[in-house]
This record gives structure tokens, C-alpha cells and sequence, in this order.
């Protein structure tokens, strides 16, 4: 039993509606009972979705346990196959209906229907959202597809040459709730199209069962996702041989390394790489002047496994970022960020625990937070900037424009969102020099008045009120004036470090004199 | 009783489950904490209908079964004081601890009385232990508060003062209101269940005089009969009419002349008629389709019905219960169809067939619905927001008249400036 005030990914069924919603002619039968259909919620009111899931959840209650609920279970399947006439049914159960093993998928197989069926066995008490998506899509390609192995043969990367035709590529992973899917997929079809190749299928999003058989018209597939993909792009090269890639085109360097795997896998000749390196406005934005400040900045790093990876990578290669904190709570990701964290120097924090991830959010003291929307409320709470990088998201991260987070454009949308949130270079100059003008307001933050500043004002002053009686460190009157004069935006940081020098060294009293030989130390 | 036409229908259902009132049951009591002990999806329903997380850490959370608590029931039981240890240590404020069943802890038969009981001798003088069930194979949206109500009845002490007491959740502010009316009504003793602190529970007794403010409680009614409690039998305080006949109700048990209620509330509802006005000009003559799941459906439709002259199409209702809505009924004007139940995706048949100029449904249907061009309110604004009452009966009318207000402007053909 795990005690949980909140959970980043939902059950697993939840990441097969993901599936089915994305896509067309699908329907998905949920052995559930009435509560669980909040989910549809999640699609109608974060993605503002004009369409109910494809979802027909059975209701069942507890009079119907003692009688025949495998009953309710058929004459569900039923009405929903007359009523949505699917190309392809989904069956799967939900966390309650697991207990009581009806069996809805292997029902469904004995009612006589001429259409594909797949049996969804997601165990609700180990697994979660992102796990179900994606054993639900490898699930449903391999239902769809597994016929065709025997008579098929290995797909060769460079088969488009004999064929006489551009290449063609899947482009698999995105989903709905996923983040920023919809516009990642145009952004990469416009990639990959400018570099002479030809998009096959994007799936799940906007395929159908159609779509998924004609995957095997492609080369090779991008595996754009890989928290859903991974587990169906591996199945279609162990039966198809098809390849897959494993760069994620997140950032400039990511995307151009992305942009090489393909054309490398392909075999088809890069001639534009001098031009790539144009393509984004983030190298120049990233070296012009005002982005100097940009330098150092301390970045704390919460997410989904890829966005998380991804984001540290841009942060300290791209814009010169000091990344801080890296963790996820997908343990299917947990090596790969632990890998990435190691190569940062920074500890890896892997846990479904957002108290815990607050935790150490107060403890790095970041100027700047990239996370999901639970990491935006911890963040606003300790009066920190912070960007949305990841799933779960709230309805603000499903924005009307335009913009994706990867390729030319994602990279763009990074700089912006991640900028923006942090006082703009010279402005920074400006108010430390003017801050000790009377009219100068403590703590302003210029465009940014919306910040938290005076909680943390109020935050540091409870802190230090604690830790005064709590060390019994006393700062004096010379030590607390020049702590005042430090910028609001590191006062708790270097708050913190001269308290530890004054430990380190038995020093009761802090003055401006400890402040500046604290500094020295920690230089 | 009015020609009123009862259905009944079965099928697929789309409403929320019990456990969806924690959400407002938690933010009454402040010293209470809501355990469900569920699986995620009870903790993802939740945080998902809760909306956005504001808070640094809620009172509500969920104990999620895992695998080896499947395998065993000891297991789990010992695993469940593991969790109840854990948070007693964490949140030492908290007073009241309800253990919230939910479908796979019913499916398991998780005894949770028998845990509460346990837990209740270990933490006595600090901690209450109380359970009921939000489960969704025997609870709908609301009824998770009749819930968790009827399990705090067994905790009241008994008391033959005379009192007015006011069942069911209500916003600080509105009940606030209340309370002042009465006391100008001449009722002195009036008190709140549930209370504003999980600890001071009203003490009950034949001398009880019990007045709902929320029409889903029909079991807790039932065992505040059993205490000897008089229930006072009125319409809900929704809209003017309601709650001037629910004032009369109370004045009527406690032997207060009409006259003197019409002398109190003639100011307010005066003022409440005026505000009114210029939603009903929005709201006369449209039709609307009430989708079934808060149980505040009836009294809504009356009240949209007989003080802003809309028209009814279907009423739907989770769960109807005659005898505590008899008063209600008898307002609803005639060959008014309710349903009680819910085949939704026939429901949506009708839906579309009647071609509503507003619906009253979930979350999960709203967009798809206002997608069709079919404009809609959430049901679950009626338990978020202070509507009850008379000085309320504007701003409930507005709940509704927004909506079409907005249609109204976004599908004008013409920019008209002034």
C-alpha cells in the first residue's frame, strides 16, 4: 500500500483510452464501474476535445456482482459494436473489474464478430498510464499486423532505391495528452519531407486499423516517443526488421543528430548540414549578447524520462544552464536518467512522490524550474520561475498556437518559454544597480510582477527566524544589512552557505566580514 | 402530486462516483482527513476532479492497493496501519480521519469498521477513526456526503434540547446567512451538520429538528430518524419559491406565525426578484435537458422552470427518492419526464433529437456537447459554488444564463457598436 496525495501518471487503462482516442475507427470496451468514466474528463476538458473518447465503460454496480456481470460485460460489446461499427474493438477491464475476472477480452472473442479484437490485460496494481499506452499500441500492432510476418519479407532501410522512390518513414509515439504531440508531428513531417522523406503513417495519433497495417509500406520507423513506442517499434524489427531511430529531436544538437541517425539508417546522402545549423533562431538568441546572464543559471529538472533527458541536455549545452537537479517518475526511464544525471553530476531523483520532488527543488535553490504542472505549483509556492516541459499537464499547456518542442520551431518555443520566465539580461544589470534607490521597490522583478516575491520574502524570514534558534547562529546588524544588499534571487542561497561556513568554522556570529569570507570559500 | 412522468433506465452510465465528494467535504472540515484506500484511478478520479492542485499538500490522499495486498487481506489490514501511522505523524492537526472505501476495497471486502474500530482504541483522545464507502458500485457523485454523514451520526451524542438542525454541506457564507434569518425568525438554537470542525458534531434527539439543505441524503435522513430527529418536510433552498416554502417549513415546526416569516424574508426576496430579472430575460422560453448527476437536478428544474421560465425536456436523476422529494415534485409543472437512471448513450439520442437550447451534464460530455453546437453547464459547479438561499437566486440563474449569453455573443452576425 502506497500512500499517494497525488500521482503524476494515472491507471493503466487511462493510457489505453490515450490510445484509442488518438486514433480512428476504434472503439474500447472498459469493464469498469460508473466512477471511472472521469476519464473521459481528461480528454474533453486538458485537450478541450470536441469528441468523446471511444470509450464504452460497463457500469457495472454492486447488485450486478452477485448475478452475471460477464452478461452486462456482452451486452456492452454489443451495443457499442452496433452503435460505433469499429474497425477494431479494444476489450480491457479496469482496476475493480480485475478483481472479479470476468474475462471481457476473451468474451468478446467467443461473440462471433468478423472484426479484429484485442484483449487488454493492463494489471492495474503494478503498472501505470504511460506502461499502458504503451503495451496497448504494441498490443494492437501486433494484433493487426502479426498475420503478415510469415509472408513478409525483411524490410531493408534502403529498400525506397530499388523501389525507385523518396524514403518512407513512421512516425510513431504521439498521442493524445501526450505533450505537445500534435505539434511535434508537424513540425518533423516538415523536417523529414525537406530532406526528401516521405512520411508513411503517424501513429496513433489520427491513424487507424487501416494505417497500422500499411505500417509495413515504410522503411524505417521514428520512434518519437519511445515511453509508447519503444515496445511496438521493437516488435515491427524483431518480426518486420524494420529500424528504428533513437535520437530524440528535441533541441538543435538533438534534432540535427536526429536528422543524421535517419539519413545515416537510410543511407541517403546529408547535403544541407551546414544549413541545419541555421535552421532555429536558438544558436544566435543563445549567443547574443544579452544572453550572458543566461550563463550559470541554476536549473532544476522534473519530468517525463524523455522531456527530462532532453531539457538538461538544451539547458547546459545550448544555453550554457547549471543544471542542478534531474529526476522523472517513470522507473521505465530511470537508467537512461540516471545515465544523464551522472554525466551533469547532479544525483538522479526517481519517484511518483511530488512532496519529495518539492523537497528537492528547496534544497538545490534553482532560479529556474522546468517540470510538469505539479512542479509549477511547487515552484510558484517557493516563488521560483518555472516552465512546463512534461506531462501531466493542465489545460494552460494544451496552448491554441502553434508550438511544438521539437525540431527548428520546438527549439524556438523553448528558448522563449524558458527565457521569458527569468528577469531579460540587461534589465538584471539595471535593477541591481538601481536597487538602492528610495524608490526602488525590494524584490522587483520587472515584466515578471506576478512572481511570488514577497512569499519568499516571507518564506526566507520564517526560515531564518527557525534557523536562528534552531544553529543558534546569530547574524549581527553589519551581517544582516549585507545580506539585504544580495540579490533577492540567491539571498536564500547565500543565506544558506555563509550559516555553513559559520558552522563549518564555530563562528556564533555572522558579520558583513563572514558573509564575504563564506563567499570566498564557496568560489 | 402533479402528472409528473417517472422513468426508469439502465444501461451504460456517465456520472461521477461517491468519492468525488471529498472534494467538497474536506474543505467543510479542516480538521478532517480523507483516506480513500482505492487504487490509483481513486486517487487520478480525484486530483482530476478536484482540478488543479493549489494547495501544498491536501487533506484528502489515497492508500493505493498494491499487488501483495490482493494477495492477502492480514497483509493489507496491516499495511493500511502502516499508512494510517505514517500520516497521524506527518499531519499531527488532524482531528478526524474518514477511512473511504472504495470499488476494489468493496470488491476485496476490506472491513474497514473493523480497522477504524481498531485504530479508533490506539489513537483514542486523539484521533476519530470513521468509515463509510464512496465506491462507484454503490455510490454516485453526491452520495458520497450521505456517506460519510451517516457514519458520523453513531458519534453525536444525544440531547432533547430543542434545536434547528441543517443537514447537508453548505458555503460558510451562505450558511452563515441562514443563521441569521432564523435568529430573526426567533430560533436561537440552530446548528450545522457537518459542522465546520469534524469535532464539535451537534448532539441529536426527539426534540431535533432536522432541515435538509441538500436533497442526496437519504440514508443519513433515515438514521437521524432512528435518533428520534423530526425531519421538517420542505422543498431545497434553491431559487426564491424554494426557499421561501423552506423558511415556512421551518417556521411552521417551530410554531413561528407565516406572517412573521413573510415580514422577514418580503426585503429579500423583493431584492433577490429584481436581480433575478435580467436572467430570466435570457432564460424564458429556452428549453433545457437536465443529464443526471448530482440529485440537485429536480430542484433545479423547478426552479429554472417556475421562477425563469424555462422549458423542461427531461429531467435527468442518478437516483430518485419520492418520499424526500415529494415536496419538490409537487412544484414541477405538469407531464414534466423524469428519468431516473441512465443509459447515456440513448440519453445523447435524446439529446440531440430534442435539440435543447441548454444541457446540464458531466465534464466528460460538456465539450463534446457544445462541439455539436449544443450549449452546456457542469453539474459540478452546483456543489462548488454558494447557490442555496433567496440572496443566491440570481447568481444561480446565472449559471445558467452565462452560457447562452456567451453563444449569443460569439454567434452574432454583426459587430454592433454603441
Amino acid at each position: 500500500m502506497e500512500l499517494t496525495l497525488w500521482t503524476y501518471e494515472g491507471p493503466p487503462h487511462v493510457g489505453a483510452m490515450r490510445i484509442a482516442s488518438s486514433m480512428k475507427d476504434i472503439h474500447y470496451v472498459l469493464h469498469a464501474p460508473q466512477g471511472d468514466t472521469y476519464a473521459d474528463l481528461l480528454f474533453t476538458m486538458i485537450e478541450r476535445r470536441g469528441q468523446r473518447p471511444p470509450v464504452t465503460y460497463t457500469t457495472f454496480q454492486a447488485r450486478d456482482l452477485g448475478g452475471d456481470t460477464a452478461e452486462l460485460v456482452k451486452k456492452n460489446i454489443k451495443e457499442a459494436v452496433e452503435r460505433f461499427k469499429p474497425k477494431t474493438l479494444l476489450v480491457g477491464e479496469s482496476c475493480t473489474a480485475e478483481l472479479i475476472q470476468d474475462q471481457p477480452g476473451a468474451l468478446a472473442k467467443g461473440m462471433g464478430f468478423d472484426m479484429p479484437i484485442v484483449n487488454l490485460e493492463l494489471p492495474a496494481y503494478s503498472k501505470k498510464e504511460n506502461w499502458g499506452a504503451s503495451e496497448t499500441f504494441y498490443q494492437l500492432t501486433r494484433t493487426l499486423l502479426k498475420e503478415k510476418v510469415s509472408y513478409t519479407e525483411k524490410i531493408s532501410p534502403l529498400r525506397w532505391k530499388e523501389l525507385g522512390r523518396r524514403p518512407k518513414v513512421n512516425i510513431i509515439g504521439p498521442s493524445l495528452l501526450g505533450f505537445r504531440c500534435r505539434d511535434d508531428v508537424i513540425e518533423i513531417q516538415r523536417i523529414l519531407s525537406e530532406q526528401g522523406i516521405d512520411t508513411n503513417v503517424v501513429a496513433p495519433l489520427g491513424a487507424s486499423p487501416d494505417d497500422i497495417e500499411r505500417l509495413i509500406d515504410a522503411e524505417i520507423n521514428i520512434c518519437l516517443y519511445p515511453e509508447i513506442a519503444e515496445a511496438s517499434c521493437e516488435w515491427l524489427k524483431r518480426n518486420f526488421g524494420m529500424e528504428y531511430t533513437n535520437s530524440i529531436p528535441i533541441g538543435i544538437k538533438n534534432t540535427i543528430e536526429f536528422i543524421n541517425e535517419v539519413h545515416k539508417k537510410l543511407d541517403l546522402p546529408l547535403t544541407n548540414k551546414k544549413e541545419l545549423e541555421n535552421k532555429s533562431k536558438l544558436p544566435w538568441y543563445s549567443k547574443s549578447v544579452d544572453s550572458n546572464y543566461l550563463t550559470g543559471k541554476r536549473v532544476f529538472i522534473f519530468g517525463d524520462g524523455t522531456h527530462a533527458i532532453a531539457a538538461a541536455k538544451i539547458a547546459k549545452e545550448e544555453l550554457g544552464f547549471e543544471v542542478v537537479g534531474l529526476g522523472t517518475y517513470s522507473r521505465e526511464m530511470a537508467r537512461q536518467v540516471r545515465a544523464t544525471a551522472k554525466e551533469l553530476n547532479v544525483e538522479a531523483l526517481i519517484t511518483n512522490n511530488y512532496l519529495e520532488v518539492e523537497d528537492a527543488m528547496k534544497k538545490a535553490s534553482p532560479e529556474l524550474v522546468l517540470g510538469t504542472q505539479m512542479e509549477r505549483h511547487s515552484a510558484k509556492r517557493l516563488g521560483i520561475p518555472c516552465s512546463v516541459i512534461s506531462t501531466p499537464m493542465h489545460v494552460q499547456d494544451v496552448p491554441a498556437r502553434y508550438s511544438p518542442q521539437m525540431g527548428w520551431e520546438g527549439a524556438n518555443v523553448i528558448f522563449d518559454d524558458w527565457v521569458h520566465p527569468l528577469m531579460m539580461g540587461l534589465e538584471e544589470h539595471l535593477i541591481d544597480m538601481f536597487k538602492h534607490d528610495f524608490e526602488f521597490v525590494d524584490g522587483h522583478q520587472s515584466h515578471l510582477g506576478h512572481t511570488a516575491t514577497n512569499d519568499k520574502d516571507t518564506l526566507y524570514d520564517d526560515e531564518k527566524k527557525e534557523k536562528d534558534s534552531k544553529e543558534g547562529i546569530i547574524w549581527t546588524e553589519s551581517g544582516r544589512a549585507e545580506l539585504i544588499k544580495v540579490p533577492f534571487f540567491v539571498r536564500g542561497k547565500v543565506k544558506t552557505n555563509t550559516e555553513k561556513y559559520a558552522i563549518l568554522r564555530g563562528i556564533p556570529e555572522i558579520s558583513d566580514e563572514t558573509l564575504y569570507d563564506a563567499k570566498a570559500y564557496f568560489s | 402530486m402533479s402528472k409528473v412522468e417517472f422513468n426508469k433506465e439502465t444501461g451504460p452510465r456517465e456520472v461521477f462516483c461517491g468519492l468525488t465528494s471529498i472534494v467538497w467535504l474536506h474543505r467543510r472540515m479542516p480538521d478532517a482527513f480523507f483516506l480513500v484506500v482505492g487504487s490509483r484511478t481513486c486517487a487520478h478520479l480525484i486530483q482530476s476532479a478536484a482540478g488543479v492542485m493549489i494547495f501544498a499538500e491536501p487533506r484528502f490522499g489515497t492508500a493505493i492497493l498494491e499487488e501483495k495486498d490482493l494477495a492477502g487481506l492480514a497483509d493489507a489490514h496491516e499495511e493500511l496501519d502502516r499508512v494510517v501511522n505514517d500520516l497521524i505523524a506527518r499531519r499531527p492537526e488532524i482531528k478526524t480521519l474518514f477511512l473511504v472505501g472504495s470499488c476494489p476495497s468493496e470488491v476485496i471486502k476490506l472491513d474497514l469498521a473493523t480497522v477504524a474500530e481498531k485504530l479508533n482504541k490506539r489513537f483514542l483522545g486523539q484521533v476519530r477513526f470513521v468509515n463509510y464507502s464512496g465506491s462507484g458500485i454503490e455510490t454516485t457523485f453526491t452520495q458520497g456526503e450521505d456517506g460519510a454523514l451517516k457514519a458520523l451520526i453513531p458519534l453525536m451524542e444525544s440531547s432533547d434540547e430543542e434545536k434547528l438542525l441543517l443537514v447537508g454541506t453548505l458555503a460558510n457564507n451562505v450558511e452563515d446567512r441562514f443563521r441569521k434569518i432564523f435568529r430573526n425568525l426567533g430560533i436561537s438554537n440552530i446548528e450545522s451538520f457537518p459542522p465546520r470542525q469534524s469535532t464539535e458534531l451537534p448532539k441529536i434527539g426527539k426534540n431535533t429538528k432536522v432541515l435538509l439543505t441538500q436533497p442526496y441524503l437519504s440514508d443519513t435522513v433515515r438514521d437521524l430518524k432512528h435518533r428520534g430527529c423530526e425531519i421538517i418536510s420542505a422543498p431545497f433552498p434553491l431559487g426564491i419559491e424554494g426557499s421561501t416554502e423552506w423558511f415556512l417549513a421551518a417556521a411552521k415546526a417551530f410554531k413561528i406565525s407565516e406572517l412573521k416569516v413573510h415580514e422577514i424574508i418580503s426585503p429579500l426576496i423583493n431584492r433577490a426578484k429584481l436581480a433575478l430579472e435580467s436572467h430570466k430575460e435570457i432564460l424564458k422560453g429556452k428549453r433545457l435537458f437536465l443529464l443526471p448527476e448530482s440529485q440537485l437536478e429536480i430542484s433545479l428544474a423547478r426552479f429554472l422552470h417556475n421562477e425563469c421560465e424555462m422549458d423542461l425536456i427531461e429531467v435527468g436523476t442518478p437516483y430518485l427518492n419520492k418520499d424526500l422529494m415529494k415536496e419538490e415534485i409537487n412544484l414541477l409543472p405538469n407531464n414534466t419526464k423524469i428519468v431516473e437512471g441512465q443509459h447515456v448513450e440513448k440519453q445523447l439520442d435524446r439529446v440531440r433529437e430534442s435539440n435543447p437550447d441548454l444541457v446540464v451534464c458531466g465534464m466528460g460530455l460538456a465539450n463534446p456537447l457544445e462541439a455539436e453546437g449544443i450549449s452546456t453547464k457542469w453539474s459540478i459547479e452546483m456543489v462548488f459554488s454558494p447557490i442555496h438561499g433567496i440572496d443566491q437566486a440570481a447568481d444561480l440563474a446565472g449559471l445558467f444564463s452565462k452560457p447562452l449569453k456567451r453563444n449569443q455573443i460569439l454567434t452574432s452576425k454583426t459587430l454592433v457598436t454603441h
